[in-house]
């Protein structure tokens, strides 16, 4: 049987069983006003008359529910575009992730050339270099890029290429593959696989665990992402939710506002809730960069 | 039936090994995302950084070198000095909020027998949420009138209105008060992690030498801990000395300059101006700021060393 701190013999004792009891049931409390609290307000805000939600925040029910703040919200806010925007950005950002972490670490980990060791060390000396010192010229690239002649400022390439440079994905990947069996790559070798079958044919299907983790992580980061899309996509109509909605403030009514912002909630809740296991497993370090 | 039975060699013969070994085209082609993407996008920028903070840039001229000036400029703002000092509070104030919560959440929750998950669950949902929301939401909180949601309760138990960010006193913890919730729940899992790798025999050894309960949580889970909180809390350093988005959203750096943090001040010397910033100055602050953070990395890692093996 598990245990943890307290040994079975604990856990017979009265004393210790209600103070545990007790004290868990304190910290459940604590959670749920602390981690659901502000979500559930969010949720009944959206829909509460901006008077009612000025004058009593806290009154459990509201005088009148206004469900046409999420309508109001939706379309003439243009919340539509916006978090169309986002989803846009989002799977851009994915899809690159993937692209790049993939083959980045088949051609490091299962392919192994004498060289690779090298590219793996100056990848990954980039996860000590902290992304302020990236800002500014990243930007610069950004406004005049290598080899193409226009700028990419307002386009969604200048989000989606530079989230492919993430050093935390080829880790992970990396990783993974390094654990997979080499006997089966062998295998097919013999069978005749080449290095491009190998890599769609046997090490992807292999790594649906691995994929599923980077997946999630880069959806919800290109979400939460705010100071680079601000920065790189001044046209209002190309921005995501996140740079649109404090601009927004200023101008829409309250309660659509607080609308709003219970829209944008609801793709990374949802994702959260169906993959929470990626998160409270494997997002250890994630999680880790702020405190 | 009889079952015919054939001598099944123990050890199957083995094969000739077919080796997989890269270093043709084929690995060259596999590696282009790779090379091109950090290449273009991260290992260029970040030599262009250094480069930068030697340089006078604009968007309209070439760039010429200066030397130091940038440096000189930047360390002769007087901004520069009320940044670091805001930025150096709101991290203690991080810490000093931030880091025992976590681990006092994951201790406790590590002992829960039933609906472990949902405990979990809970401490992390506000990661989820994205931070400007959060940021947003947590503004109409603070709000300063009698009947904002923090003074409504407050006013409750009878403590009047509190002016959360318009007080130049108030504003900080406020800030750090926001960002400890939104991230708080990402240090409970570490530590719960953490803490079921935590083998049982200690504490078995623990209770035949008749430790009480608290004597095991301090003498035997905290030292096997010691190497994550050495790490949980040089990633919180570096983490809150970067700090950006709430300073930003919650204040812009006011009330009078009281929240404008060095990552606040980077982005207004390089964006603040439309008409193209002062780029040397943010990137001579910003490798500063790297700088700084590696080597105090490094001399922390370099003092603990000692104490993270046990």
């Amino acid at each position: 049987m598990s245990r943890g701190i307290l040994s079975p013999a604990d856990w017979r004792r009265p004393r210790v069983r209600w103070t545990a009891f007790g004290l868990h049931g304190v910290l459940l409390a604590v959670l749920f006003v602390v981690g659901l609290g502000p979500m559930l307000w969010l949720a009944k805000a959206a829909i509460t008359p901006t008077q009612d939600t000025l004058r009593s925040p806290l009154a459990l029910w509201p005088h009148g529910v206004d469900w046409s703040n999420l309508a109001t919200a939706w379309t003439r806010v243009e919340v539509d575009k916006y978090f169309l925007n986002t989803v846009v950005l989002a799977a851009g950002s994915w899809f690159m992730q993937l692209l790049v972490a993939t083959t980045a670490g088949y051609a490091l980990s299962v392919l192994r050339p004498r060289y690779g060791k090298v590219i793996t060390a100056v990848v990954l000396a980039t996860l000590f270099v902290p992304a302020v010192v990236l800002l500014v010229p990243l930007y610069l690239t950004i406004v005049d890029p290598p080899l193409l002649k226009a700028s990419l400022i307002n386009s969604f390439w200048a989000v989606w290429l530079p989230a492919g440079a993430n050093a935390f994905n080829i880790l992970l990947v990396q990783r993974f593959f390094d654990n997979l069996p080499r006997e089966v790559f062998e295998a097919a070798r013999v069978d005749g696989a080449g290095p491009f079958r190998l890599f769609w044919s046997v090490v992807l299907p292999m790594s649906r665990p691995i994929l599923g983790v980077v997946s999630v992580f880069a959806i919800i980061g290109a979400w939460k992402d705010f100071l680079w899309p601000m920065l790189v996509l001044p046209d209002p109509n190309l921005q995501p939710l996140s740079v649109r909605l404090p601009a927004l403030q200023k101008f829409v009514e309250f309660d659509v506002f607080l609308a709003a912002l219970a829209i944008s909630t609801v793709i990374p809740v949802l994702l959260f809730g169906l993959f929470q296991r990626f998160f409270l497993n494997s997002g250890a370090l994630n999680g880790a960069v702020k405190g | 039936m009889a079952a015919e039975t054939r001598p099944v060699p123990l050890v199957l013969p083995r094969r000739a090994r077919v080796r997989i070994r890269g270093g043709g085209l084929s690995t060259l082609v596999f590696l282009i995302p790779l090379l091109l993407v950090f290449g273009v996008f991260s290992w260029i920028p970040i030599g262009r950084a250094v480069v930068m903070s030697f340089q006078e840039t604009n968007l309209v001229t070439p760039s010429t070198f200066v030397g130091l000036q940038n440096f000189r400029d930047v360390l002769a703002d007087p901004l520069l000095w009320t940044a670091v000092k805001n930025t150096l509070y709101f991290a203690f104030l991080a810490l000093l909020f931030g880091y025992p919560v976590p681990l006092v959440a994951a201790v406790l929750m590590s002992e829960v027998r039933r609906f472990k998950s949902l405990y979990s669950a809970l401490a992390y949902l506000p990661v989820v949420i994205p931070p400007v929301v959060a940021v947003l939401l947590w503004k109409f909180f603070y709000d300063a009138g009698p009947t904002g949601v923090f003074n409504t309760i407050l006013g409750y138990v009878g403590i009047g209105p509190v002016s959360w960010l318009q007080d130049s006193a108030s504003v900080m913890p406020s800030l750090v008060l926001e960002a400890t919730w939104a991230a708080a729940g990402g240090t409970v899992i570490i530590y719960l992690a953490a803490l079921t790798g935590v083998s049982t025999d200690l504490y078995e050894a623990a209770e035949i030498d008749r430790a009480s309960i608290w004597r095991k949580v301090w003498h035997v889970t905290m030292p096997q801990l010691r190497g994550v909180l050495l790490i949980t809390f040089i990633l919180q350093i570096v983490g809150t000395a970067q700090v950006f988005l709430e300073p930003f959203l919650f204040t812009d750096g006011g009330p009078a300059n009281s929240t404008t943090t060095l990552l606040l001040l980077i982005y207004n010397y390089a964006f603040a101006n439309s008409l193209g910033g002062e780029y040397g100055m943010a990137t001579a602050l910003s490798i500063m700021l790297a700088v700084v953070l590696g080597l105090l990395s490094v001399l922390y890692f370099r003092l603990t060393r000692g104490w993270s093996k046990s």
